[in-house]
Formats: structure tokens, sequence, C-alpha cells
């Protein structure tokens, strides 16, 4: 009598114990759903006001009028003005983090001693956890009346060419530590076969480790290209308002991130076109980043060699 | 001839090439020189402009139009109201989530897919999460252009970056110390009760801290959901209008007058003190960490 009486006792806490664990088995599940359910509603959120946007505005005029004068009285909704003030200053911005965040990544692997990388490693990151706000300042306070001025004729106030060279630095940390991690995987037989062959440490560096991190290499200059496309606070304080479609580095000139700023903090009631711009431009941006970080990723898969 | 020629050019090779051999460590921490020198030359223009105008009123005054007297106690109590809610809704969940990945599902379909996605929003920019915030928080559910939504909004946005700390935490973690618990009947919640989070909790903790500092900086997705650069009154509430740190200090950067760039530079430097402030917490403790490890392994 006692013993079973001991048994059922036991039995219950089993399954006591066995619910409890289901039902934070739920709870967790429920959590880890949290990001897939954002990244639905950010999608729908946007293609929503989006839709809206497209039954008043031609998909065609989207993306082939050269005028974007949404906020004005005289509207015109081309794209193409944002786009291309985007994709310069991304571009100058991967013209220097590439190069420079590649060399460090380089330095790093193959020659800095315990010592020296555990100091300049997180000096470098220190560069990505900056507030992009104090970025602006720099660009607008700084690079162009003491650096760009002086150097280049013709260079405004407000200029495409500073907000380019501060997302370059923004993002070198981004380069560097995803270059600096494939270098870190390439197997040391590669660079004892080559020293045995008689190779320096340059030729090392250069010809073995480089072209065997190339996947990691390629897919950092992606990402980080991805995250320039979206950077915001360096835009719209050092690049201005103007938007204009011109291939002159030295214009200030608007990105579509910088529209969306404008718009938020101007007079855009909800439910207008102006408010509903803020979701195409949205949306689009995020297309754009998107579809680079998902190249970014296959790249690493498809050319990785395995080690 | 020729062969003359060919043996002087190969040896005019071997001599550059154990020139560049030597020059090469140099040509490639000059980078690294450019990356220190940058954050150098910040430093130093921050501080020229705007060290002498560093004092008290810079916290406990409101903003104002004259640069003498403006400070952003509204902004500063904006950003503790936003960040601080936001981190009470992200570290636990990325915490939940990382728990999930790694403890319950590890290398299952479901977990693949749902870690796939957030691999996903952490690529999306943080200006678009300001734009959603707007669009859904604010207007789709009513809850307005207030310091909840903007919480939310910031609690999303370091989502993915928390969790990855926290998956990394729980990773250290030895799988013997499980299987052991596993062997003497544990349930997964006692094993990870137990086991695991007491010894993954400090790192996690830091990776918390590390996206209290990334929300402390973010401008644009509150820019975006907030729409106010100042404002003259304290948040009282979750539905109060709000604006952060960064928000201020970016009026006052566009503002021409010189005295709002020394204003906006002497408050860059209060920003940059507590990030600095928060990481070197952070630091102590991952360094907290690796002592009690150590004790642990005695």
């Amino acid at each position: 009598m006692v013993l079973s009486a001991r048994a059922e006792e036991l039995k219950k806490s089993i399954q006591r114990r066995r619910t409890l664990d289901r039902v934070f088995h739920t709870i967790f599940l429920l959590a880890t759903s949290v990001s897939t359910v954002t990244l639905v509603i950010i999608y729908l959120t946007l293609g929503l006001e989006s839709f809206n946007f497209f039954s008043q505005v031609s998909i065609i005029e989207f993306l082939t009028s050269t005028k974007w004068t949404v906020l004005f009285a005289d509207k015109h909704f081309g794209i193409l003005p944002l786009l291309n003030a985007t994709m310069l200053t991304s571009l100058i911005a991967i013209a220097v983090a590439a190069p420079l965040g590649v060399m460090i990544a380089l330095y790093l692997s193959e020659y800095a001693s315990a010592t020296t990388r555990s100091i300049v490693k997180p000096l470098v990151e220190t560069l990505a956890g900056i507030p992009t706000v104090v970025y602006g300042y720099f660009a607008l306070y700084f690079l162009t009346p003491s650096l760009l001025k002086p150097l280049f004729t013709g260079v405004q106030s407000h200029n495409a060419l500073a907000v380019g060279l501060m997302i370059g630095v923004l993002i070198i940390p981004i380069v560097a530590s995803i270059s600096d991690d494939a270098m870190k995987v390439v197997p040391a037989d590669l660079r004892l076969a080559a020293y045995a062959m008689g190779a320096r440490k340059s030729d090392v560096a250069l010809r073995v480790v480089l072209p065997a991190a190339l996947s990691g290499v390629s897919a950092s200059i992606i990402l980080a290209f991805s995250r320039a496309t979206g950077e915001t606070m360096i835009a719209v304080i050092a690049g201005g308002f103007r938007s204009v479609l011109s291939f002159n580095v030295g214009d200030s000139m608007e990105t579509m991130t910088a529209f969306i700023a404008q718009v938020a903090t101007g007079d855009a009631p909800h439910g207008t076109i102006e408010y509903q711009s803020l979701f195409a431009v949205g949306l689009f941006l995020l297309l754009i980043t998107a579809v680079l970080n998902y190249i970014g990723i296959k790249v690493v898969k498809r050319w990785a060699i395995r080690y | 001839m020729g062969n003359q020629i060919l043996i002087g050019t190969g040896r005019r090779g071997v001599k550059l090439k154990k020139i560049l051999d030597k020059l090469l460590p140099f040509i490639l921490s000059i980078a690294v020189f450019i990356a220190v020198a940058t954050i150098v030359s910040l430093l130093i223009t921050l501080i020229t402009t705007g060290g002498h105008r560093l004092s008290w009123n810079l916290i406990l005054n409101y903003p104002s139009s004259n640069p003498e007297e403006a400070g952003m106690r509204s902004a500063i109590l904006g950003s503790i109201f936003t960040v601080g809610l936001s981190a009470l809704i992200c570290i636990p969940l990325s915490i939940a989530t990382a728990i999930f990945l790694v403890e319950y599902s590890r290398g299952g379909r479901l977990a693949s897919i749902l870690s796939y996605n957030i691999s996903n929003l952490a690529g999306v920019p943080s200006v678009v999460f300001g734009v959603v915030g707007l669009g859904f928080l604010a207007y789709g559910l009513g809850m307005g252009r207030t310091v909840i939504t903007g919480a939310f909004t910031l609690a999303v946005l370091t989502l993915p970056l928390v969790t990855v700390t926290c998956v990394e935490a729980l990773k250290t973690v030895p799988d013997d110390l499980r299987q052991g618990a596993y062997a003497l009947g544990a349930t997964t919640v006692q094993v990870v009760r137990r086991v695991v989070l007491p010894r993954a909790l400090p790192m996690m903790l830091t990776g918390g801290i590390l996206g209290i500092s990334r929300a402390l900086g973010e401008a644009a997705p509150i820019l975006v959901v907030s729409g106010l650069l100042f404002i003259r009154e304290d948040p009282v509430s979750l539905f109060s209008k709000f604006t952060v740190m960064p928000l201020q200090l970016y009026n006052w950067i566009s503002r021409p007058q010189p005295a709002f760039v020394e204003l906006s530079s002497a408050g860059i430097i209060i920003l940059l003190l507590i990030l600095l402030a928060l990481n070197a917490l952070a630091i102590s403790l991952r360094q907290l960490l690796v002592r009690r490890m150590e004790q642990l392994w005695r």
C-alpha cells in the first residue's frame, strides 16, 4: 500500500516535470519565432503601403523618371536620383573599405603578433561602435572643410564624397573581421608547402593566403556594401537633402535613406502620398540589401574551399 | 646577349621582391594606421571644439534656442526610457531564443529555418526598422509616435545581435556537463536552469550590454518613429512623445551657428563617454566570467 502510493507520487512528479518541459519548449519556440514574425511584418507593412503608393504612381515612372520631387507641389516620382546618390556613396565607401579592410585582415592574420593583434583588433572594431551621428558630424565639420575643400575645387559644404568616405571608415571593420576569419581558416599546410618551395613571406600572404580566402573576402565586401546602402545619419548630416541626378561627387545629393529621414521629420500626415512614398523607398532599399546579403551568403557557400 | 638581359631582369626582379617582402608588413599596417588616425583626429576635433562646453547644464537643462543655456535633459531621459525598455524586451527574448536554438533543437530543421531568419533580420537596414515601426506600431496598432513604439523598434533591431552572442555563450558550455546531467535523468528545463545558464549568463549579459550600447547610438530608426529632434518635456509614461540623445545631437549639428556646433561636440563627448563606460562594464563582466570558469575547472 505504502509502496504503491510512493510510486504514484513519483509518477506524478515525473509527469509534472514533463509538462513543465513541454510548456517551456513552447515558450522558447514562441520567443524564437519573434524574429521570423518581425520579418514577415516588415515585408507586409512595406508591401501594403507601397501598394497604395503604386496605385497612384506608375511603377515605370518610379523606375525611369529622373526627377524626385515628392515634397513639392509639382510632384515627380522617379527614384533614379536617390538610387544614384545611394550607389555613388556606397561605391566610394567600398573603394575605401575594401582595400583598407583586406590590408588590415592580412596584417592581423599573417604578420601581427598575438599581443599586437589583441590591441589592434578591438581598436579597429571600435570604428563600428561609434554612433553614426558622430561620423556625420566629423564629415561635415572636419572632413569637408579641412580636407576635401582645400584638395578639390568645387566641393560643396554638403557632398557625396564626404558621405562615401565616412561610410567607408564605418564599414572597415565588417570587411576586416570577415576577411580575417576567412584567412584564419586557411590551413597551415598550404603556408608550409609554399615555404617549402622557397616562397617568401610576402608571397605566402599575397599569393597563397589571399586567394585561398577569396570567398570570404568577396563576401565581406558584398555585405559591407549592403551595410553602406542602408546607412542613414551620415548621408543626412553630410550629404544634404538635394535630390538631383548628378555624377559629380562634390555635389550635395540626397540618398534613399536621407529622403526617408527628411519625410519623417517633416510634415507628412498619415495617408498622404508623401507618407506612402516613405514605404516605397523603404521597400526598394530593403530589396536591394536583401539581394546583396543573399548573394554574399551564396558566395561564401559556393566558392568556399572546404579544408 | 638575350640570356644576359634575362638574367639581369631576373636579378632585378629578385631584388624588388626582396624589398617588397621587407616592406609588405609596413604597407599593410598603413591601413591600421589610417583607422587609428581617424579615431584620434575625431577625438581631437571633438575635444578642441567642444571640450570647454562640457558642464552639468548640458545634462540638466532642457534644449533651448540660446546655446549658452541649452542642455539635453529630455533627450537623455528619452534615451534611458526607450533603450531601457527595449533592453527589457530584447534581452529575455534573445536568451529564450538562444536556449531554443542550442538546447532544445540543436541542428533541427525548424531551428535552422528560424536562425536563418534571424540572420536575415540582422541584414535589414536600421532605417527600415524605423519605417515599419512608424507604419505598423505607431499607426497600424495605434501606439502613436511614442516611447513604447521606439522601444519595440529598438528591441527587434538589436534582437539578432544579442541573440548571436547568447548562442555563442551557450556553445561555450561544454557538452560533457549537459550529457552528465541528462544521464542522471534531468529534464531539459533542469539542465538549462542548473547547468547551462549559471555558466553562460555573464557572457549573455555582455551581449545584452553590447545591444544596449548599439541601441543608444542608433539615430535613424528613432528619427523616423519619433519625428522629433528636440522636445522640452520629460517623457513621463510609455505613451509620451520623446527624443533621444543622438537626435538631439543631430539637431545641434544641423544648426549653422558655431555655438551649436560647439554644443554638439560637447554632447557627443558625453555620449561617447557613456558608451565607453558600457563597454568597460561588458569587458569586466567577461573577465569575471573567465575567472569564475577557471575556478570551476580547478
